[in-house]
């Protein structure tokens, strides 16, 4: 039978998986393809405890939420990624250290 | 829930018609290959430059303008569900917050990013288009 | 075993192999197409939630647009003449732990809650009820959206606007 536990280890897996995606990648795309995985992992998490528990909708009202804002932070994210490979001609965190000093 | 059952044979039925298209063109097609064969076809002229070339970063803008408007469209479906219980008050609150989102319509409207064409550069010897 | 749980082990295979794939490919063309199966994978699990408006909400937004977006992205900053800087990679090992500490310590949470006892509600469909949420109890949220559309909106397109139109 499927149960809470299936969900939540469906959701630690892909968690588990968007933070070694945001470590590994070097290109920022590739972050942000972490973050997303990471915020739908999330979402399955809110949304199954609404499940089976007895404040359904509101599981649900949060997942819509950050959902928008996950659309939010993609276009701007991807507005200051063209920018950076407008100027520099590169995608590469790890080179973007201007600020570091 | 049954009725997601038929969405998801719909999309079971979608991905093996193409794949089986995709199977029997692969398995029936005779395999000659010769390198004008593998050019990238352009009516009939021989091909020049990349195929990588940069994208306009106005293909961009547009996409992100239709982003934020299907976050809008979202929340008019439940909207238009509980429309007729909660009447004019349901009304009222779509209409704030469709008219807070018209005001970016109009400032990418009036900056001129959903102008396709690309404004005319303006130079000395070039004589003035009519009407301008 | 009922078709409902082999179909529901089907999208979860599907999810997480591909939320692998994303992770793992050298490609970062694949890993956005890894990355649409995985979210509908991931808008199949909803359903089983009894979450269906979500579920197309995910369609909607994730694969529609923000996937969009991220090909747009993937495509216009390939660097044409040294693709290797694009499929450059952080150390694998240290990744790997980070991601490693990060499914125990999830892992345990899991294991150390009882958890896996609570009863599932029967399936309803959420809509209707997420309407009238949306504008009553959660009205100011939903208003306060609509702002912060718009504050993205103008600053997105004048981030990304290219620089011949200022001249």
């Amino acid at each position: 039978m499927i149960q809470l536990n299936t969900f939540l280890i469906i959701s630690a897996i892909v968690f588990s998986t968007g933070i070694f995606t945001i470590l590994y990648k070097k290109n920022v795309i590739g972050i942000l393809m972490g973050v997303e995985l990471i915020l739908n992992s999330v979402n399955l998490n809110f949304i199954s405890f609404a499940k089976y528990s007895d404040a359904q909708i509101n599981g649900q009202m949060i997942a819509i939420f950050i959902m928008i804002l996950a659309a939010a932070e993609a276009a701007i994210a991807l507005a200051i990624i063209l920018n950076i490979y407008r100027d520099r001609a590169m995608v590469d965190v790890t080179l973007i250290d201007e600020m570091k000093n | 829930m049954a009725s997601f059952y038929i969405a998801l044979l719909f999309l079971a039925v979608g991905f093996l018609l193409v794949g089986l298209t995709v199977l029997f063109s692969r398995l029936l097609h005779p395999r000659i290959n010769y390198p004008e064969k593998n050019l990238t076809y352009e009516c009939g002229i021989i091909p020049e430059g990349e195929s990588w070339i940069k994208f306009n970063s106005r293909f961009y803008v547009i996409a992100l303008i239709f982003l934020i408007f299907d976050v809008e469209i979202l929340f008019l479906f439940p909207w238009a569900v509980v429309f007729e219980e909660l009447g004019l008050l349901a009304f009222v609150e779509m209409f704030i917050f469709i008219v807070i989102l018209l005001v970016g319509l109009a400032y990418v409207w009036v900056k001129g990013d959903l102008d396709w064409i690309k404004p005319r550069p303006e130079l000395a010897h070039l004589p003035k288009e009519k009407g301008k | 075993m009922e078709i409902n749980e082999m179909l529901f082990l089907a999208i979860a295979l599907t999810t997480v192999l591909s939320a692998l794939i994303v992770a793992l490919s050298k490609k970062i063309i694949y890993s956005a197409f890894a990355l649409l199966l995985t979210l509908i994978g991931f808008a199949g699990l909803f359903i089983y939630l009894s979450a269906d408006f979500l579920s197309m909400a995910q369609i909607m937004i994730y694969v529609g647009g923000i996937l969009i977006l991220i090909l747009f992205g993937v495509l216009m900053t390939q660097r044409i003449y040294d693709p290797s800087q694009i499929t450059a990679h952080n150390s694998i090992w240290v990744s790997l732990a980070g991601g490693i500490a990060m499914a125990a310590i999830t892992g345990a949470v899991v294991w150390l809650n009882p958890w896996g006892k609570t009863l599932a509600k029967d399936f309803e469909y959420s809509t209707s009820r997420i309407g009238s949420e949306l504008l009553t109890k959660y009205l100011l949220p939903f208003e306060v959206i609509s702002v912060l559309l718009l504050a993205v909106l103008i600053g997105a397109v004048y981030l990304g606007r290219s620089r011949e139109v200022h001249k």
